[in-house]
């Protein structure tokens, strides 16, 4: 009887769990639909499925409007950019905090923290203002400055928790075995965490790619990225939702990609540690 | 050459001090044990010699030369830990080889070294694999293999059985004294087990609470300890500690009397008793005697095939000049 009772448990949570992942599709799935269709069919009622006109009309004029491949590359040099100098700054730094910890590491730590608890819109004016007068806005550098500074506390503590992961016997044999400071932390400490690393870079390329507020305030033409691109299809004329599509479309296409093929180093970066 | 000085070493880690200062010497080629029940300091002082722990006072010499302040990787000490500590994205191999790769070992002389330990080691066939998918025994030998190749002038043991199950530690055990008969370096070896202890040392280093209680050849310790805490940890099992007026006969404090110093009888001798539990051994029982007036209970080795029985009156006499006696500081008297 046991059994029949699991079989039902297991059927109900795979589809409870079906239904799930099919509704944090469904948006992503209506908008690549909708980049096919004409303005009038998007916007149509009751709402078109497939019996529609596909056309590619809409991904022409968006990139006839707006040149796609310059925001592209502003979006990939802003955020691989931001998520490079983050780990150069934070590996060291999460060494420090798992291995050498001092009293106040933990308070340390949790302000980082709680910097993202910080509505960002109340330092915008300040920012922009210091960005105005040192010549960031609008550059590339300045974003990958801000963005840097934005997702240093994640970087840190993604790493930290890795690092914590590892027996510190396993550093002090290397430092018995020969190793200085740097063979330890090149042959012996990144080896053991390059899971840990991987994931970590993985989620902040994604959530620099997808940052929207910085890049929005702080950029008007030259470095905008492609949350710029899409944005300039939203409001200012009306709303063209077929085109506003393709645009979407074509700014999460990259990252879709990229995040489809490291799902395994994702999840395997999320959950690693969870389970000795 | 590996002659190891501590002179006035102490380490306290913020108000609480670990190890008072203290004095040992560690001769060249020696096999030194460290013991003591757990929390004694045993491997806090194992770790200042390796130099992972900084020393809040004193000074460390190795061969002579202050090591007080260098770091670990130069000392040229080698160190086998509890854990293994292997590196587990390393095969074999490359795990021995790493200490030589830090030193800078030419290639074909790191292989000549890693054929000659992995021969002694029986891991020959096991060179290429990860530690993951090597069994206790094998991982520590790996460990052992690490440390023998970069030739150090002394090596430090960390406990390095107790992760391994009772018959596996016998044969390390052995195995670890006979390349200490071979290699002739020191060996600094740290364990709470004092068969262990007995067993593999040239000399015992007995520490409580960070200090040294008493330091001697394993017999030595065993025939006269220094002090009751001593005389209680050396021997299996222990030495039975007896006070009050049957220690007042003998002029002392206390006294004791190991159970293989006390002879059985069932018709009539010094103290009587009644059997309690009896453990066989096989080649060995102990006997638990009760009610004799002495002690909670005294424990006697008698041979191993005994017809005695629990609720057994028996009568014991201790062997007269095996009798240890020490004053009300617990210290040895005569």
């Amino acid at each position: 009887m046991a059994r029949a009772v699991s079989t039902r448990r297991k059927v109900f949570t795979t589809a409870l769990a079906w239904g799930l992942g099919l509704a944090i599709f469904f948006p992503i799935f209506w908008t690549v639909l909708t980049s096919f269709k004409t303005e009038a069919e998007a916007i149509a009622d009751p709402p078109l499925w497939v019996n529609f006109h596909w056309t590619l009309e809409n991904y022409v004029t968006v990139q006839e409007r707006s040149d796609y491949f310059r925001h592209f590359w502003n979006s990939v040099v802003i955020s691989v950019g931001s998520t490079l100098v983050g780990l150069i700054i934070a590996v060291p730094a999460a060494w420090a905090m798992a291995f050498v910890p001092g009293k106040r590491t933990k308070d340390v730590l949790m302000w980082m923290l709680s910097t993202k608890m910080l509505p960002p819109v109340g330092v915008l004016v300040p920012l922009y203002l210091i960005f105005r007068n040192l010549g960031l806005l609008d550059t590339r550098t300045g974003l990958v400055i801000v963005l840097t500074l934005i997702n240093l506390p994640i970087i840190i503590w993604m790493l930290y928790t890795y690092f914590k992961e590892i027996p510190v016997d396993i550093l002090e044999a290397a430092r018995m075995d020969g190793a200085g400071l740097r063979n330890e932390i090149l042959y012996v400490l990144t080896p053991m965490a390059v899971p840990g690393i991987a994931s970590t870079l993985l989620l902040n390329i994604i959530l620099a790619w997808n940052e929207a507020f910085w890049t929005l305030n702080l950029t008007a033409a030259k470095a905008a990225p492609l949350t710029a691109f899409i944005a300039s299809y939203s409001s200012p004329e009306g709303l063209f939702y077929a085109k506003l599509s393709a645009a979407s479309t074509m700014a999460i296409a990259p990252i879709l990609i990229m995040g489809w093929f490291s799902q395994k180093q994702l999840v395997r970066g999320l959950t690693f540690g969870a389970v000795k | 050459m590996g002659r190891i000085t501590l002179d006035k070493v102490r380490k306290a880690f913020g108000p609480v001090e670990v190890i008072p200062p203290l004095d040992l010497t560690i001769e060249d080629g020696e096999f030194v044990v460290f013991v003591g029940p757990s929390g004694c300091g045993k491997s806090t002082l194992l770790r200042l010699i390796a130099g992972l722990e900084d020393v809040s006072g004193g000074e460390i010499r190795i061969d002579r030369v202050d090591a007080t302040t260098l770091p670990p990787a130069k000392r040229g000490l080698a160190m086998v830990f509890q854990s293994y500590a292997l590196y587990p994205h390393m095969s074999v191999r490359k795990n021995i080889a790493f200490p030589m790769k830090m030193a800078g070992v030419p290639k074909d002389e790191q292989d000549r070294r890693i054929e000659a330990a992995a021969k002694a080691l029986n891991l020959t066939d096991y060179l290429d694999r990860r530690p993951g998918q090597l069994s206790g025994g094998q991982r520590q030998r790996v460990a052992i293999g690490r440390a023998i190749v970069r030739e150090p002038s002394a090596f430090l043991f960390d406990e390095p059985l107790s992760n391994l199950d009772a018959a596996l530690r016998v044969g390390m055990r052995l195995e670890i004294s006979e390349l200490h008969a071979r290699l002739k370096t020191t060996m600094v070896y740290v364990t709470h087990d004092q068969v262990e202890a007995m067993t593999m040392a040239d000399k015992i280093v007995v520490l409580r609470a960070g200090r040294i209680e008493q330091v001697g050849a394993p017999l030595e310790l065993y025939q006269s300890p220094r002090n009751t805490f001593v005389a209680g940890f050396i021997g299996s099992p222990k030495m039975n500690l007896i006070e009050g007026p049957e220690a007042a006969r003998h002029d002392a404090h206390t006294i004791g009397v190991r159970p293989e110093h006390i002879a059985v009888s069932t018709e009539g001798g010094q103290w009587q008793g009644r059997v309690g539990v009896s453990e066989h051994l096989g080649s060995d029982t102990f006997l638990h005697v009760h009610d004799t007036g002495l002690a909670e209970a005294l424990t006697v080795r008698v041979g191993g095939e005994v017809a005695l029985h629990q609720g057994d009156t028996v009568w014991l006499s201790p062997e007269a000049d095996k009798i240890h006696r020490f004053d009300a500081d617990g210290l040895r008297i005569g």
